[in-house]
């Protein structure tokens, strides 16, 4: 680790001595940084590290909260491949829910906040605060209960009677057809959030002079002055968006419950966060349901790597 | 290549054509209308009336708005054995004990990484990096062990101590800390004899504040709209978003009640984002991650 030139108290001469002598003094000197450190890293690593660690080597045991467990090897991942026809239901829910509101979500913020980059700010802020509302305003979402609410007295219901196009009221948080685009629409409807500033920052930041040497050298329109230069310039904006917007796309799992109830209809909104609440919170398998957390994690952090490996081609 | 470029005075007309203008204002305009119209239908069904929200087909506007359904908040709920004020009061304290704890433990934190080397501080700075790749409810079962194995079950503790350690906050904090506090300011203060703490109580974070917002917000909207807990099983500890759940169950009578609830609820983050959002944006700006 390289030691800055502002650090005057005490230099240690790192040729003197040996990696572990000069760690050692290195750690002593900057007692204070380890002190300011301490209580969010300590809070840190009880509550997210330990956790992670926990499911880890739950997942090879039969714990059940009573009785000592047992490790049984692998024997909780096939049961959940082989065995549990409602786990691989969830996956494949899961991943067409997070293969669309992931990318949508994404495309849509950095679009809206291109758009919106070259009005006046006064409307800029307007209209900022229009698409991010949904996002910090809790359990809004629940008004799309209302709107497609199965009487006649949802907004939806009553304007397909008004118009004949249906001659009675459609259920559609109890129909398994109609339940995951419904979730869909309203977890993107949430999902412009902090990705989304995120952008916008990054637009703001660019520098007008660059545009205007690109026009210069031959740019022809806003496509490729967005592909060769604002793209390019704001790549960590679109890394962190990324990260958030896979994070996201996975945690959804409190809008359906909020919208369809659980276990929703015929599963048919069921994701593997689903099961591992069924599992974990209601039946008590703990084993079990750390087995289906350490596979979450397994697919979050691969798309976390896929997508880092997309975004360093960006502009070229 | 042999375009023209076109000038106004000496700066250059940038590439844009009506066409596209026109297309993109369009877009907006849907795509606007469509993030707004739910959340000024939830405004609209909270000042509704109970006879106009029985009306068919139901209206996108009020004839006759009244706050009844303000009102019906604190007399509905009145024969739960929890008082209505009580669900108000979790949420507030929930929020602030999380919030402020967050934004202290989170500053110190984010000074240290960002300003201070010292071993270790990539491999920390790396896994909170890596934290913010996975969504928190995956560790739902192994956290209520904890929790349980201290005795925190059915607490408030439950719920503010993990929120204090999220570590979205920090994140933006150090960032923004790396780009707007440069170290030759830090370094004369030093020089001048003042302790680590002191320098950054005094020196760092006054210049960081548009970022103490931006973690307050962050902090703030995870703890506010905090639905019920699967870690807290009392009637008296549950918030406020609970309660708006169980008056919409209580179905279309109960709507304009939980419009209402809901409304109440939203109001204030839209204010502090509102009063806040150039300070946000300007945070935003060293948010990015370098891969």
């Amino acid at each position: 680790m390289s030691r800055s030139k502002t650090e005057a108290k005490r230099p240690t001469q790192r040729s003197e001595m040996s990696k572990w002598q000069w760690t050692w003094k290195e750690m002593k000197r900057n007692k204070t940084a380890y002190f300011m450190l301490a209580p969010f890293l300590i809070l840190f690593i009880v509550f997210t590290v330990l956790p992670v660690v926990l499911s880890m080597i739950l997942s090879l045991t039969n714990f059940d909260m009573l009785n000592i467990p047992d490790f049984v090897g692998a024997k909780n991942f096939t049961r959940l491949f082989l065995d549990d026809e409602i786990f691989i239901l969830a996956c494949q829910n899961t991943l067409i829910f997070a293969c669309i509101t992931g990318p949508v979500s994404y495309i849509l913020s950095l679009l809206i906040a291109w758009f919106i980059n070259e009005l006046p700010p006064k409307i800029r802020a307007v209209v900022t605060l229009i698409f991010y509302a949904p996002s910090i305003s809790g359990q809004v979402y629940l008004i799309w209960k209302t709107l497609f609410s199965s009487d006649s007295y949802g907004w939806v219901n009553a304007t397909l009677m008004k118009w004949g196009l249906q001659s009675e009221a459609i259920l559609w948080f109890e129909n398994a057809d109609y339940v995951m685009p419904l979730c869909i629409v309203v977890a993107l409807w949430t999902s412009l959030g902090t990705a989304f500033l995120s952008f916008i920052a990054g637009l703001q930041t660019i520098d007008r002079s660059m545009y205007e040497a690109a026009a210069v050298d031959g740019i022809k329109n806003r496509w490729q002055e967005l592909w060769y230069i604002t793209l390019p310039t704001m790549r960590p904006q679109l890394m962190f968006g990324a990260v958030l917007s896979i994070t996201q796309a996975f945690g959804f799992g409190a809008v359906v419950d909020a919208l369809c109830g659980f276990p929703s209809v015929d599963y048919a909104a069921h994701t593997i966060m689903h099961h591992l609440s069924d599992y974990g919170g209601q039946r008590y398998e703990i084993g079990y349901a750390s087995a289906i957390a350490v596979i979450l994690f397994i697919i979050m952090f691969g798309c976390n790597i896929v997508i880092k490996k997309a975004l360093s081609k960006v502009g070229e | 290549m042999a375009q023209k470029l076109r000038t106004r005075g000496h700066r250059v007309v940038l590439n844009r054509s009506k066409g596209g203008d026109g297309g993109i204002t369009f877009l907006l305009v849907i795509l606007g209308a469509f993030m707004f119209l739910p959340m000024y239908y939830v405004v609209v069904q909270s000042l509704k009336p109970l006879d106009e929200l029985f009306m068919f087909p139901p209206k996108f506007y009020v004839i006759d708005p009244s706050f009844d359904n303000f009102k019906d908040l604190f007399t509905l709920m009145g024969d739960s054995w929890v008082p209505f004020s009580r669900y108000i009061f979790n949420t507030v304290f929930i929020t602030i004990c999380g919030t402020v704890g967050n934004l202290i433990f989170a500053s110190m934190a984010a000074y240290s990484l960002a300003k201070l080397r010292f071993p270790g501080r990539n491999a920390i700075f790396q896994l909170i990096v890596m934290s913010l790749m996975f969504h928190s409810t995956v560790n739902q079962v192994t956290h209520f062990i904890i929790l349980s194995a201290f005795g925190w079950i059915d607490t408030y503790l439950s719920i503010i101590v993990p929120s204090m350690a999220t570590t979205m906050g920090l994140y933006l904090m150090k960032q923004f800390m790396e780009s707007s506090v440069p170290d030759t300011v830090l370094e004369s203060a030093r020089l001048d004899g003042a302790s680590e703490f002191r320098t950054f109580l005094t020196i760092a974070m006054p210049m960081v504040k548009p970022a103490w917002l931006t973690l307050i917000i962050e902090s703030f909207k995870g703890l506010w709209n905090a639905g019920a807990s699967v870690y807290v099983h009392s009637e008296e500890l549950k918030t406020f978003n609970y309660a708006i759940g169980q008056i919409l169950s209580g179905g279309i009578a109960r709507s304009g009640a939980a419009a209402a609830a809901t409304v109440v609820m939203m109001i204030v983050p839209i204010a502090v984002f509102v009063l806040n959002q150039s300070k946000i944006i300007e945070t935003m700006g060293s948010s990015g991650m370098k891969d």
